[in-house]
């Protein structure tokens, strides 16, 4: 209908409607949650409307792994609710997972009354000093009006420059429904202590051009910052262009595809022999993406003597904190490499053939000696490894695989090929047990009808196991892997391997019956003992597209993770098997 | 080697606690530290002075840079630069001592705020080896209390922190 008459309409909403809308008005389509005292208004503003669906937990814990499964999986911010006190402090090892991998998030915990703050209230908990350093940022609110702008601020942070979780601490009276207010969502925002780095610097880029067009050993070294910054073709064509090796960290697996003949594998303490060769005798490394942590450098002071570092990453304190960069680039991972290839057509140069050569007959030679490989059984028990194995047949390499923390976690990023980015989703930097599961679901509400499998192991599973319930309510038709070694295998293989063989509480005594657990939470359990009925078990198990499947898969307790680093030493001291050692 | 790095921030509750937590939580030190609103009230000035290795100030810097509250900052012992640090500080004053401590006070071009027939309380600006070295001259048995503002710094010349 059209009017004569312009009528500037200003919504009167309350607190709650405001954060409701500012959730739709960023097409939030999921809030994971769990419902109490302090967050019952915003509660009751999600009932009245369709737009946002709140997916109920079993834990708070898990509603931040399901949120940041969900954005691992999409690149979408993953966002969270939960009340205050308790449930916001269960919302920290989530918040902690998030932070260390760079993974937006946005966490809105419930408070207590303002008037109400620091007199020791039911469920109070200072939530925004208890997270301080594991967020990106947060905020509380202290006024209902300014509700929409922290909710637009919230997000741009969460999602821009190095990415992260950002908390929102709403107290309860600032939600009240009968005080209404203006709402008027931000379209832009601006703050003059917060811009991201949009470009790297040209001139280090062309810099950097100059010294891969010299390299005679080069090595691409990928990390998480090539998926989360979306660089993974432009990373592949610089690569394919090049023809360097590459190598993915953890959190970097699926940036380049793994079945590409020039990848040599995960590098660092688990990673594959060629990969950790390949970087300690290189002499030109192009970091992109990656934070050259502990787990990938070993002694810092050995790493990679004769390599000159290109480093690219949008964090500027992540250059130069561990390894010196000869070429710091800071920028936005896909930007940088995009200039790059230009830069590239414009030096008009090609890298030394002959060298290049010379080094990929060396790399050969090197997969040669050791590529990944591990000894089967004849009578006794089956290998993880051939766990895995199964899995990326059954699935022919397209799942979306989730991991939990210990010997599968590792298992799964070597022995299956990611050949996409966000298909590998894993708590690299903190660790976390139990991360598995829920981000499973997170991922698998993102792509319903995609093939998600959780691969973890008898002890990551109990650390959230109550989400079985979740996934019943929800449909969610996940598939646990469960390999199960009736032991903390992880903490074993170092207790074998440094104390002696004494297993200090990691042995797992009184295990559930997991099919019945599984049934009696009404999903399918299925135990698997020998190898031969592996391969048909998986079939089976896929084969049931609309339902929850709990593979509860026996393996050798003995088996450890090969290569593994030796303590101390440079890239490429390793253990190759309990009885070889480079 | 001993820094000095002054920070703008936004005058909000909770950045002062980012910025420590910082320190805290990277294993940094804080050998002083000093704030306060600027002439701009939405902006608070944060002079703290720690120690560290080229590198290590490099990584200070770039983490306090990504703290969102953190508008600007700058290491002001890179370049010339002007710092203060205020000192009350109360002193036994009895007898032939009286005149010995008024003429250290002098010497030090420092001011006797407060007196009663056994102490003297002193206030004195200056940098901070300076306010060490009257406590030296002093002598630490005649010193009752210390109260000291941490250091405030601004760069010479024409040089500026502002937005």
């Amino acid at each position: 209908m059209h009017s004569d008459f312009e009528v500037a309409t200003v919504e009167m909403l309350s607190g709650a409607e405001m954060v409701v809308r500012a959730l739709q008005d960023e097409g939030v389509e999921y809030i994971f949650g769990y419902p109490g005292g302090s967050v019952l208004h915003i509660y009751d503003a999600l009932f009245q409307q369709e737009s946002v669906n709140h997916i109920l937990v079993r834990h708070e814990q898990a509603a931040t792994h399901a949120a940041d499964g969900y954005a691992r999986a999409t690149g979408k911010p993953g966002v969270v609710m939960v009340t205050s006190g308790p449930g916001a402090t269960n919302a920290i090892t989530g918040l902690a997972t998030a932070f260390m991998d760079s993974i937006p998030m946005v966490v809105l915990s419930g408070q207590v009354r303002s008037d109400w703050i620091g007199d020791d209230a039911f469920q109070e908990t200072d939530m925004i000093g208890v997270s301080r350093p594991v967020v990106k940022h947060s905020f509380m609110v202290r006024d209902a009006k300014d509700i929409p702008e922290i909710m637009k601020k919230a997000f741009y942070i969460a999602t821009t420059g190095r990415p992260g979780p950002v908390l929102v601490d709403i107290p309860k009276d600032q939600t009240a429904p009968n005080v209404k207010h203006p709402y008027e969502y931000p379209k832009k925002v601006k703050m003059r202590s917060y811009a991201p780095v949009s470009r790297g610097h040209s001139g280090q880029i062309r810099k950097a051009v100059e010294e891969l067009m010299k390299a005679k050993r080069p090595v691409i070294y990928a990390g998480g910052g090539v998926v989360q910054g979306e660089g993974s073709e432009l990373l592949t064509k610089l690569a394919h262009r090049l023809n360097f090796p590459v190598t993915n960290t953890l959190m970097g697996l699926g940036g380049f595809p793994g079945t590409d003949p020039q990848n040599v594998g995960m590098l660092g303490m688990h990673g594959t022999y060629e990969a950790n060769m390949t970087m300690h005798n290189s002499d030109v490394i192009l970091a992109v993406g990656a934070r050259l942590d502990d787990r990938v450098t070993n002694n810092v002071k050995k790493f990679c003597p004769g390599a000159k570092i290109i480093h690219i990453d949008i964090d500027p304190a992540t250059i130069s904190k561990n390894i010196m960069a000869h070429i710091p680039i800071v920028g936005p991972v896909d930007q940088v490499l995009e200039e790059m290839l230009v830069a590239l057509d414009e030096h008009g140069g090609e890298p030394d053939q002959k060298a290049l050569e010379r080094w990929w007959e060396e790399i050969a030679g090197w997969r040669k000696i050791h590529g990944m490989r591990f000894e089967t059984n004849e009578d006794g028990p089956m290998k993880p490894q051939q766990v895995v194995q199964a899995l990326y047949k059954a699935t022919k390499g397209d799942a979306y695989v989730t991991s939990d923390v210990g010997q599968h976690q590792m298992f799964a990023a070597q022995y299956y090929q990611y050949d996409k980015p966000r298909r590998w989703i894993n708590s690299g930097g903190l660790g976390t047990m139990g991360f598995g599961l829920p981000a499973a679901m997170g991922v698998q509400f993102a792509f319903p009808d995609a093939t998600v499998a959780c691969v973890t192991g008898e002890g990551s599973i109990q650390m959230n196991i109550q989400e079985l319930s979740t996934c019943l309510q929800y449909g969610l038709p996940v598939k646990i892997i469960n390999i199960n070694n009736q032991a903390l295998g992880m903490v074993r293989q170092w207790q074998d391997m440094q104390y002696g063989g004494r297993h200090s509480q990691s042995y797992m005594e009184s295990l559930p019956d997991f099919v019945a657990l599984a049934e009696a939470y009404g999903h399918v359990g299925m135990k698997i003992t020998r190898f031969e009925d592996l391969e048909g078990a998986m079939d089976e198990a896929f084969a049931l597209k609309d339902r929850l499947v709990f593979m509860d898969i026996y393996v050798d307790p003995t088996e450890h993770v090969y290569p593994m680093q030796i303590a101390d030493g440079s890239m490429r001291d390793m253990w190759l098997s309990k009885t070889e050692r480079t | 080697m001993r820094r000095i790095i002054s920070i703008l921030m936004e005058n909000e509750p909770g950045a002062l606690s980012r910025v420590i937590g910082l320190f805290s939580q990277r294993g940094y030190n804080i050998d002083s530290l000093s704030v306060a609103p600027t002439e701009d009230t939405t902006l608070s000035r944060l002079t703290l002075t720690t120690y560290g290795d080229d590198l290590k100030i490099e990584q200070i810097t770039k983490h306090l840079n990504k703290l969102i509250e953190v508008v600007k900052l700058v290491d002001l012992t890179e370049g010339a630069h002007i710092e203060r640090e205020l000192m009350l500080i109360k002193v036994k004053a009895t007898g032939a001592q009286r005149a010995e401590v008024k003429r250290s006070v002098d010497i030090f071009r420092g001011q006797i705020v407060d007196v009663t027939s056994t102490v003297y309380t002193i206030q004195l600006t200056g940098a901070t080896d300076k306010l060490d070295a009257f406590i030296g001259a002093i002598g630490e048995a005649q010193v009752l209390e210390v109260v000291r503002s941490g250091v405030s710094g601004i760069s010479r010349g024409e040089k500026v922190l502002s937005l």
